[in-house]
């Protein structure tokens, strides 16, 4: 047997969940899916005392809207959520997301919250929640909050949930209509993780930018949000864009690293094309809409 | 350390067994339930060769604890031929378009292919092509098993590929 030993518990209910982890003083991991969390146990480089499954608690399942808003469940299969009617038709940027997270073999297991909340960099969800403005809610026996997903990440698989608290839901706004999305993922092979990743949305009304979301996975210790450039689109009729001038602004905030499969200077040069072509195919498809 | 008593049934028989919190399902199938066509390559989820069905959908066995499958029902590659041998499409598809050399990743691009081509209505033929992506042939025997994998899909072969043997 690879993983260390560990006291596992399927809870039936969220507040059992929570209990379990108050309980476990720090030394629990959360169970989701794990697509990610089993290989760390295998290499044995996460040693939990104790592994809550939450997959049994069926209130953290399925897709539901409340306003303009998408709640997604956290135990929500990532094919599950490829899926969904709801999805399709209101959250089109994050349904291009899933198809690139994984294989289809791991995204029978694996989950849109379990990916969410263990911050793996290169990963394609935590970015497209921060480019989309998603928020999660955090549940522990001390009460209730709601955390937005660009405040959610520090690190890779460092996060701002505290070792009590469970993600019990991924809220995503519903962007406007006019809205086109940027969706860019270089990989060695499909469904591996990314070395350079682009993923936004951008609304666009009467020929002007109204609105833009953007953020990097794969070029940074977190996801990145592309600050700079999301300020120099808005406001900005799409005819008159300077596409040179916005690439240098959209891979500014980056931080990429030297890695086995690639260095960080590969990775602002790929960026650069990434970015270019992702906000011409936008744009074109806007124009064609 | 915690023990479970689980319940599961595989390949239509119903297993009762008691198991370590830590042992994964590729462990469990190949060491306690005697499937030894569960394939263990790389132990964390790269490879593909452990893929069984699970509820019908293909997962990677190495990826999911024995007690995650408590209430479930698992298929291995044991599961798929008929008693008198006639073999599963799948497994006849392979065999008919070269689509493997040692064999070593077989039974997971099996458990891949017969989960999604034995769905109701046809799956989407990119579907099935893309899962291909979640095994490695170390033999490189990919185009065979492409072959393979197109003809199930319902798609036409490869043009200029050798066909039967």
């Amino acid at each position: 047997m690879k993983p260390a030993p560990f006291d596992y518990y399927a809870p039936a209910s969220v507040e059992e969940a929570c209990q379990l982890l108050a309980d476990a003083g720090g030394g629990a991991t959360v169970l989701a899916g794990g697509q990610t969390l089993m290989p760390l146990l295998a290499l044995r480089m996460s040693q939990p005392f104790v592994l809550v499954d939450i997959t049994r608690i069926r209130a953290l399942r399925g897709v539901s809207r409340s306003g303009a808003t998408t709640r997604i469940g956290p135990v929500t299969r990532q094919n599950e959520a490829l899926a969904d009617a709801t999805l399709q038709q209101h959250q089109p940027l994050l349904v291009t997301a899933l198809r690139h997270v994984g294989h289809h073999q791991t995204r029978n297991r694996g989950t849109v919250g379990g990916s969410i909340a263990l911050g793996e960099p290169a990963a394609e969800l935590p970015a497209t929640a921060v480019a989309l403005g998603a928020s999660v809610e955090v549940r522990s026996v001390r009460g209730t909050r709601t955390i937005p997903a660009q405040e959610l990440y520090f690190g890779p698989y460092a996060t701002a949930l505290e070792p009590d608290e469970l993600l019990t839901a991924v809220d995503v706004p519903e962007w406007p209509a006019g809205t086109v999305s940027l969706f860019r993922e270089i990989a060695m092979r499909p469904g591996d993780f990314a070395l350079v990743g682009l993923t936004g949305a951008l609304t666009v009304a009467d020929g002007v930018v109204t609105r833009a979301g953007v953020a990097w996975f794969g070029m940074g210790p977190t996801p990145i949000k592309a600050r700079q450039l999301e300020a120099a689109l808005v406001g900005q009729r799409v005819d008159a864009l300077d596409a040179g001038a916005l690439t240098e602004l959209a891979i500014a905030d980056t931080a990429p690293f030297d890695d086995l499969h690639a260095t960080a200077e590969y990775r602002r040069t790929v960026g650069r094309r990434v970015f270019a072509a992702a906000l011409g195919e936008a744009l074109n498809l806007r124009k064609a809409a | 350390m915690s023990e479970h008593a689980i319940q599961l049934t595989i390949n239509g028989r119903a297993h009762e067994a008691r198991v370590e919190s830590r042992l994964t399902l590729s462990d469990f199938l190949r060491g306690d339930a005697g499937c030894t066509g569960v394939h263990v390559g790389c132990e964390h989820g790269v490879c593909g060769a452990c893929t069984v069905m699970v509820d019908g959908a293909a997962v990677r066995s190495c990826l999911m604890l024995a007690v995650q499958a408590n209430g479930a029902a698992v298929t291995t590659v044991e599961g798929l031929a008929d008693d008198d041998g006639t073999l599963h499409p799948v497994q006849q598809a392979l065999r008919d378009e070269y689509g493997l050399q040692c064999g070593f990743c077989t039974p997971g691009i099996v458990m891949t292919l017969a989960s999604l081509t034995g769905a109701t209505p046809a799956t989407d033929p990119d579907k099935v092509m893309n899962a291909l992506s979640g095994h490695i042939c170390r033999c490189t025997g990919y185009q065979g098993i492409r072959r393979a994998a197109r003809r199930l899909a319902g798609l036409a072969p490869t043009q200029g590929a050798p066909t039967h043997g």
